[in-house]
């Protein structure tokens, strides 16, 4: 596997966000994470990228425990995340965001190849490559910070609501381009509203609730659950 | 109104653009030009031609030398502030620190009576401030928000009650016979004497340009890299794998390192340091110095603290219908400050990053609302 969260909990103060939930992605997979608002996604993306401590329970990537690991630490080790409301630098220009996605790495070749190709992924960005990051539209700067996460060339890569606040047909381009990145040989773990594009897209999915995994499944299975049907795709 | 605005503001960004558009030979010349107009500025001979910029009622060679100590530690400061983004209220404190080192080891009043030349107190100075930087900010730079803001504050008021009350530190009566620094003319005519401040301010003035290359050249590499990006999003930094904590501490830390050579520069000039040269004060008009000038450029830093400081020295002498100006300067300067941050937050001459930052930040406001 090459992630493994086992029984994490996660404190906001005395707020208890996260329940001792485990879930598993193993190398090469898309994996998913549903759930309504405030059921503790984004709370569980920031304990994996490290963002922010757990309670107790234990993180393994890549085979160590990564647990007590600083966060900027476990970005060197290869995990990478988009954090949500696009967290992108507003002072730098497009090309400033795309480097600092690659602040850990040194080989010089290897960034260039690397930013050529999420250029070639995203070309509005390549359009607008000198231009400040505050500037940009939402859409864009959602498809700056899944860029940025590239440049750093992570095992993983961990997405949390990439199409928030993008119209339909940019939805449609950012699942096709996650599918992409995937077949390119980065494993996903991705957080989504948009449960019905997820599901389809993803190999696995955990659905979770108040800081609980209820259910997990592959995708075409949960797709067709009954209970994640009326509650996640908005189908009676 | 808002059109007379616009037209000052796209005038100016005109000028930024005619700038960084001229021609390198250009640039250099006009920084040459620059440069050399302030090392003539202090002589009589150059100065009188000047109409009304040199200070009526004070000495002005002595103001220029108040001013470019302004000037040494706004330039520190926009390194804490301006790059890295973190409020210190208290950075005098890191002055008074390099002032008092200086002080305890070659003044004959202190009890050490240590007798150092003044040449060889001052890298125990920038240490022990640096030190006393990396002390302050190893437990409140890992917190988030204003704790570093309050810690700060009551750090220099702590060294300022210290050094009133402390016997060690000689309270009022202070430390006298402070060494000037080293250096004769060939008749045997120390260079640095009492009478005349000119070589002091010349000496300030080629630390602040060593000091001004080597920050260019930090902040255009890595290092500066990882202080824009924890000012603007310390999370999303973090998660590109900047290790913010470390970053910071060197921002507080070098900061506080050039604090402490301003505060050993001027207790070599002054010859007398005594607990009255720290007051709390101080530390607010360096940092709206900071803001004034456009946090986060070096040349804006600069200009901050050499307006800010000239301008409070200028009100000296005037007579306005019997009321003397000097009294009210803190009025005028909260006034224009006031301005400021109305009608150009991002301060004089701010740095094109930062403006956009602005401009971000007005984006979520709007949509908040
Ligand atoms: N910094 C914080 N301090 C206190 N409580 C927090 C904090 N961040 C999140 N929470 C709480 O933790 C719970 C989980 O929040 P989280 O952001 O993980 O939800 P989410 O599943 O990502 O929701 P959404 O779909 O709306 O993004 C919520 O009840 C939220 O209010
Ligand atoms: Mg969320």
């Amino acid at each position: 596997m090459l992630l493994e969260i086992d029984d994490v909990s996660l404190l906001y103060g005395r707020i208890q966000a996260l329940h001792g939930i485990s879930l598993t992605v193993a190398e090469g997979e898309i994996v998913a994470l549903i759930g309504a608002n405030g059921a503790g996604k984004s709370t569980t993306m920031r304990a994996i990228s490290g963002i922010r401590p757990v309670a107790s329970g234990r993180v393994r990537f890549d085979g160590e425990d990564i647990t007590k690991l600083r966060a900027d630490l476990r970005v060197r080790r290869g995990l990478c995340q988009a954090p949500e409301g696009r967290g992108i630098f507003p002072g730098m220009t497009v090309l400033e965001n795309l480097g600092m996605g690659a602040y850990t790495r040194r080989d010089r070749a290897g960034i260039a190849q690397d930013l050529d190709r999420v250029l070639e992924l995203f070309p509005r960005l390549a359009e607008r490559r000198k231009q400040h990051g505050g500037t940009l539209s939402g859409g864009e700067q959602q498809m700056l910070a899944v860029g940025r996460a590239l440049m750093s060339r992570p095992k993983l890569l961990l997405l949390d609501e990439p199409s928030m606040g993008l119209a339909p047909m940019l939805i449609q381009q950012i699942f096709s381009i996650i599918t992409e990145i995937n077949q390119q040989g980065t494993t996903i773990l991705l957080v989504e509203q948009n449960a019905q594009q997820a599901l389809a897209r993803a190999h696995r999915a955990y659905v979770l609730e108040t800081g609980r995994i209820v259910k997990s499944g592959t995708g075409a299975e949960l797709l067709h659950d009954p209970s994640v049907k009326e509650a996640y795709l908005g189908v009676a | 109104m808002t059109t007379v605005l616009e037209r000052v503001r796209s005038g100016r960004e005109a000028a930024g653009e005619r700038w960084r558009g001229a021609p390198r030979w250009v640039r250099w010349a006009l920084l040459i030009a620059v440069i050399a107009f302030f090392y003539a500025l202090p002589n009589r001979e150059f100065y009188q031609y000047l109409g009304p910029i040199p200070t009526p009622g004070a000495n002005f060679t002595q103001v220029m030398f108040t001013v470019s100590i302004y000037v040494l530690l706004a330039v520190g400061l926009n390194i804490v502030v301006g790059f890295a983004g973190l409020l210190d209220l208290g950075y005098f404190g890191f002055f008074a620190v390099g002032a008092y080192t200086v002080a305890v080891l070659t003044s004959p009043s202190s009890d050490l009576k240590t007798l150092w030349p003044w040449l060889l107190a001052v890298p125990v100075a920038i240490a022990l401030t640096m030190v006393s930087g990396v002390m302050l900010g190893t437990p409140t730079l890992r917190l988030r928000g204003d704790y570093l803001a309050l810690v700060t504050l009551g750090f220099a008021e702590m060294i300022r009650i210290g050094a009133v009350s402390s016997e060690f530190l000689k309270g009022q009566r202070g430390f006298n016979q402070i060494p000037h620094p080293p250096g004769q003319y060939a008749d045997g005519r120390p260079v640095f004497g009492v009478l005349d401040a000119r070589p002091y301010y010349w000496l300030v003035l080629t630390v602040i340009i060593l000091v001004v290359i080597g920050v260019r050249n930090l902040t255009h590499s890595r290092v500066g890299r990882a202080w824009i990006s924890i000012r603007e999003d310390e999370d999303a930094a973090q998660l590109m794998g900047v290790p913010t904590f470390k970053f910071k501490l060197w921002a507080f830390a070098a900061g506080a390192a050039i604090a402490g050579l301003a505060g050993a520069l001027f207790a070599g000039k002054q010859n007398f340091v005594n607990s009255q040269n720290f007051e709390l004060l101080n530390s607010i008009i360096i940092l709206a110095a900071v803001i004034f000038g456009g946090s986060g450029n070096i040349v804006g830093a600069i200009v901050g603290g050499g307006l800010v400081a000239y301008m409070i020295e200028r009100f000296r002498g005037i007579d306005l219908f019997g009321v003397q100006l000097y009294e009210y300067r803190f009025l005028f300067f909260g006034l224009v400050l006031v301005v400021m941050m109305i009608f150009r937050p991002e301060g004089l001459i701010p740095n094109r990053r930062r403006a956009a930052e602005f401009k971000d930040r007005r984006k979520e406001v709007t949509v908040g609302e």
